[in-house]
């Protein structure tokens, strides 16, 4: 079959108009090495961010308050399992394995998102975590659906519908228990105390303090700013909070025609500790999560060998 | 399989949303054998009941037309605009047409 051979120059010059132009990027398409290597970071980081995700809310399914919580809880932890492997998948396609992954994760090489680092404490932390931190995340993947490398950009599709049950399923835990007893009221907003700053954080350090985002920006792997889709979710949040009777710590009214909320200074001094491997919880989570991979050794082993025999008979 | 993966090999995954309907490509999933790779495909995609017929396809079977090619594997059907139905002109008036 004829193919036309094209220097370097002209490679990124189509690749540049192609992402000018608001056309996909696909696995085979020609692409620059740092643009392929900020991708593999992005999608293994919300990869692991998914599947690790599922610890703090695993903490609670034998304990949820009935049987219809524990149905609906294990339903969104599965999620939170599809949704890794979706988004392991797209990153396959730039040229590295899953083991490869995994690996990089267990080394501490590959991050996730800092906010499965902090515990889950009560049955209140399921709400606000459904409420929070995944409608911290849609904030984002919504954005991201127009990401430029088609394979992520589809993932982002299927994630972000199924992502609303997930947010919708923590908002009726805040007000169930806002219709309950003091002490469960009291958890609540003790919940909402907790999470808010870790949610905020999930969108990342502020944009002129972000490493990875002015290339980010630029090659649309990124649609919308990190600060941008924080003030997003805090507007959001707020009438949110209002209706359910509870109070968003530290944010105050910077627009009053318009109502528009700024939240007050983030500690990211906490925020990079987190990051850094010193969370309250980050040594729990990776040795759980390597324990896992190790339990799970045997059905891989097995597995092989099947193959093999199979192909050998 | 890929040496440095112990997952299972790669298999393509395409779904029927209605009885009728086409398969659509959905993703990938990773299996060790047929069976397998149909199991976990229902289990990634279809968990809201989203398919009534579902293919597995190893992703090494699937033939592609690289970028490179592209240009010119497609670019002669553009010249053949009278294939279209709206290149004919046709006399005012006509019906059912």
């Amino acid at each position: 079959m004829l193919t036309k051979e094209l220097s370097e120059d002209q490679l990124l010059a189509e690749f540049d108009l192609k992402i000018a132009s608001d056309i996909k990027i696909e696995p085979r398409d020609w692409m620059p090495e740092e643009y392929r290597n900020q991708l593999i970071r992005q999608i293994s980081q919300h990869a692991h961010s998914e599947i690790i995700g599922m610890q703090p809310e695993g903490n609670w399914l034998n304990r949820a308050p009935s049987l219809r919580s524990k149905k609906i809880l294990m339903a969104k932890i599965q999620d939170e399992a599809g949704h890794g492997l979706y988004l392991y998948s797209a990153a396959e396609t730039l040229g590295i394995s899953r083991e490869q992954m995994i690996a990089a994760l267990h080394a501490g090489k590959a991050k996730y998102a800092s906010v499965f680092n902090y515990p889950s404490l009560n049955w209140a932390d399921m709400g606000a975590i459904g409420w929070l931190v995944d409608g911290a995340a849609i904030t984002n993947q919504v954005s991201l659906q127009r990401t430029s490398y088609g394979p992520y950009a589809r993932a982002m599709v299927r994630i972000c519908k199924e992502e609303s049950f997930h947010q919708r399923q923590g908002y009726e835990i805040m007000w169930r228990m806002m219709q309950g007893t003091e002490d469960q009221k009291r958890m609540a907003q003790d919940a909402l105390n907790r999470w808010w700053y870790p949610a905020l954080m999930m969108f990342g350090p502020h944009d002129a303090d972000s490493a990875h985002s002015s290339k980010s920006m630029k090659w649309k792997i990124k649609r919308e700013s990190n600060d941008h889709l924080r003030a997003k979710f805090v507007n959001k949040s707020i009438p949110q909070a209002e209706l359910l009777g509870l109070k968003v710590p530290d944010v105050k009214l910077i627009d009053e025609a318009s109502g528009i909320y700024e939240h007050t200074a983030i500690n990211w001094e906490e925020f990079w500790t987190v990051v850094n491997g010193n969370g309250p919880c980050n040594k729990q989570r990776i040795e759980h999560h390597i324990k896992a991979h190790e339990d799970g050794e045997w059905v891989r082993k097995t597995a092989i060998a099947a193959d093999l025999k199979h192909h050998t008979n | 399989m890929n040496k440095e993966d112990n997952q299972g090999q790669l298999w393509e995954v395409f779904l029927q949303t209605k009885p009728g309907m086409a398969f659509k490509h959905v993703g990938s999933v990773h299996a060790f054998d047929k069976e397998l790779a149909v199991q976990n495909a229902r289990d990634l995609y279809t968990r809201r009941g989203e398919g009534t017929g579902l293919w597995v396809v190893s992703s090494e079977e699937i033939v592609a037309v690289t970028i490179n090619e592209a240009e010119y594997f497609f670019e002669p059907i553009d010249k053949k605009i009278y294939r279209h139905p709206t290149f004919y002109n046709l006399p005012e008036g006509v019906k059912n047409m």
